[in-house]
């Protein structure tokens, strides 16, 4: 993301997984009931570190995901707080059977760690990026489902993560990213809380993750163009913060999501669905819409994919017309 | 005969004995692992669904272990953070664990008669959510040895004693996952773990032989680095002698491949692998439980 950094002059952060892997190691030597499972790529999730300091509270469940969260399952049966790291895309596609069946179903407390989740992993391509998870890990009962923006909504994110009992899915990525909060109190993460960013009238842009840096930079842009956006950063998919949407749903008339996700079951569904139930309102979505990406340098992905704060504008200025017409 | 431990059995802390008594001659077991049949088929006719012929193949060796002095556990403190656990990743097998569990006390055995019915804790597939002794949420095969896996690893972190162990069916070794964890216990010397495999050569559509033909499986366990051994699952003495020569093993996991008869105990569904996942009609548990008498 470095190049996008540049042509809007943000300052950049750690990558998200950075973040997770740092904390993951502070919190590790606090609570001696944390063990990590990974699926032999610890020195790209980050759990090498955790895995430094605790050798006995580290395993390495090798290229297998299924099996590494049947033991996550068993550890938090007997009283672990197992946390299983893997590629997005492997450990929910993968192992999908086994957090149902293993973790969901009886309500175990397991946190499910991702990494390199989304497009903006660039020149792997589509094998290794994941696009469905949000979907899938939102489907399973009893799940939270938390994807945080940046460096410091991590830290916290992870601590919320560890304090909450019941299973959690945490989406990180692999570049870094713009940096969103000053501090982790700056964050003030909360399960299940939106976070308004920017405060306006005539529209409400929804997003996560990295693409809550692209939504800052495009209500500056609409700013300039007269057009007042408030700015949610729902970190929490769910359980979502449905008060945060009915609240932009009445005030500010209309809603866009923003997603590094396919437009399928992710959280522009899970929003539209709130906003169906509280107070409908026109909406629009920006997203990876029903389709695979490609390889390339993660800006061109995003640019390609429509995933840019231009995107998001368009989207806005899109809805106001249709509003009008309507 | 190599086994009865009187120690083991008990839970210390509470003093309370297991089960319905300590050790058992090989004329006790028999005869409750008879009472369990009734008892498995009559609740499955009774629910008028169910797999009775897969669990007929696993309760001799479920006697064993819970009857027969090994599995250390209080029905009344099913929590108990040092009790031994036994996971039954052959789901399907649910009434033979609700038997043993009903012969041990976690709950009332009129609860059998609630089988499969909405609200009864006694699910079509164990829910350890809703009944206490039930150590896993199993039915999706091939999950279980993993989750075993990580009570073994779970009892080496906190340096407590207790053993697990998991039973699988024949047919759930074709899964990739059971695979999966069969390497990783030998990578890491979980010899505080026991896998049962309830080789009753039949699984839903056909014989295991003529799905996929995986044999010898013996052979295979042992070159995963997996200590290994081979027995007949209804000879009681034999799996006395199996579950005891397990805890011996040092610094490896123990697969016992138990060689068993689907329908175990009943002429005329041993004689017919089709009744996989159908309860006996009226007229045939009559008949199944005289053959039972004799």
């Amino acid at each position: 993301m470095v190049a996008l950094a540049e042509k809007y002059e943000i300052k950049l952060g750690k990558a998200t997984r950075d973040a997770f892997g740092e904390a993951l190691r502070e919190l590790g030597g606090q609570d001696e009931r944390i063990v990590v499972v990974d699926g032999d790529v610890n020195n790209s999730t980050r759990t090498e570190w955790f895995a430094a300091d605790n050798p006995d509270r580290f395993f390495n469940a090798g290229i297998a995901e299924s099996n590494m969260i049947g033991i996550a399952g068993g550890l938090a049966a007997s009283g672990k707080i197992p946390v299983v790291s893997s590629f997005a895309c492997f450990i929910l596609c993968n192992g999908f059977d086994q957090l149902r069946m293993s973790v969901a179903f009886p309500h175990l407390n397991v946190k499910v760690v991702g990494t390199h989740a989304g497009i903006s992993i660039g020149e792997d391509g589509p094998s290794q990026m994941a696009i469905e998870d949000v979907a899938l890990a939102c489907a399973l009962p009893g799940f939270t489902v938390v994807v945080p923006a940046d460096e410091a909504a991590t830290r916290a994110a992870v601590r919320a993560m560890m304090e909450h009992h019941g299973p959690v899915y945490l989406r990180v990525g692999r570049p870094k990213v713009p940096v969103v909060y000053r501090s982790e109190a700056d964050a003030g993460f909360e399960i299940g809380k939106a976070n308004r960013l920017r405060d306006g009238r005539d529209v409400t842009i929804v997003a996560n993750g990295l693409m809550v840096s692209a939504a800052l930079q495009a209500h500056d842009a609409l700013a300039e163009r007269g057009i007042s956006a408030r700015v949610l950063d729902v970190a929490t998919v769910k359980p979502l913060d449905e008060a945060a949407i009915e609240a932009a749903a009445r005030e500010t008339g209309g809603i866009v999501v923003v997603e590094e996700h396919l437009a399928y079951g992710g959280l522009g569904s899970v929003v539209a669905m709130a906003a169906a139930r509280r107070h409908a309102c026109p909406m629009a979505f920006v997203n990876i819409d029903d389709t695979y990406a490609e390889s390339g340098t993660p800006e061109a992905l995003m640019e390609k994919y429509g995933l840019t704060s231009d995107d998001i504008v368009r989207a806005v200025e899109g809805l106001a017309g249709a509003r009008k017409r309507g | 005969m190599a086994t009865t431990a009187t120690s083991a059995g008990v839970a210390p802390e509470s003093g309370a004995p297991v089960g319905t008594g300590g050790t058992r001659s090989i004329e006790e077991l028999e005869a409750i692992a008879r009472r369990l049949r009734e008892d498995i088929v009559r609740m499955t006719t009774k629910a008028g669904s169910g797999h009775p012929s897969s669990s007929l193949s696993a309760i001799d060796v479920m006697t064993v272990l819970y009857f027969g002095g090994f599995l250390r556990h209080d029905p009344k403190r099913p929590d108990w953070p040092d009790r031994d656990r036994f996971i039954l990743s052959k789901g399907h097998a649910a009434p033979a664990l609700y038997a043993v569990l009903g012969e041990s006390d976690y709950f009332p055995r009129t609860l059998f008669d609630t089988l499969r019915r909405i609200g009864s804790p006694l699910e079509g597939h164990p829910n350890m959510r809703r009944l206490p002794g039930v150590e896993a949420s199993t039915g999706s095969l091939g999950q279980g040895l993993s989750i075993g896996l990580g009570h073994a690893l779970a009892a080496r972190i906190d340096g407590r004693g207790y053993r697990t162990y998991v039973m699988t069916g024949d047919g759930e070794m074709e899964e990739g996952q059971v695979w999966e964890a069969l390497m990783a216990a030998a990578q890491f010397r979980t010899a505080n773990l026991t896998l049962i495999v309830d080789h009753n050569k039949a699984q839903q559509s056909n014989l295991v032989e003529r799905v996929l033909d995986y044999r010898p499986l013996a052979e295979k366990l042992r070159v995963f680095h997996w200590h290994v051994e081979e027995i007949d699952g209804h000879d009681l003495r034999a799996i006395q002698s199996a579950l005891s020569r397990a805890q011996e093993v040092g610094g490896r996991p123990q697969a016992i491949v138990a060689h068993t008869v689907k329908g175990k105990g009943i002429s005329f569904v041993e004689a017919d692998w089709s009744y996989h996942g159908k309860p006996l009609a009226e007229d045939e548990l009559a008949r199944a439980l005289e053959e039972l008498k004799n």
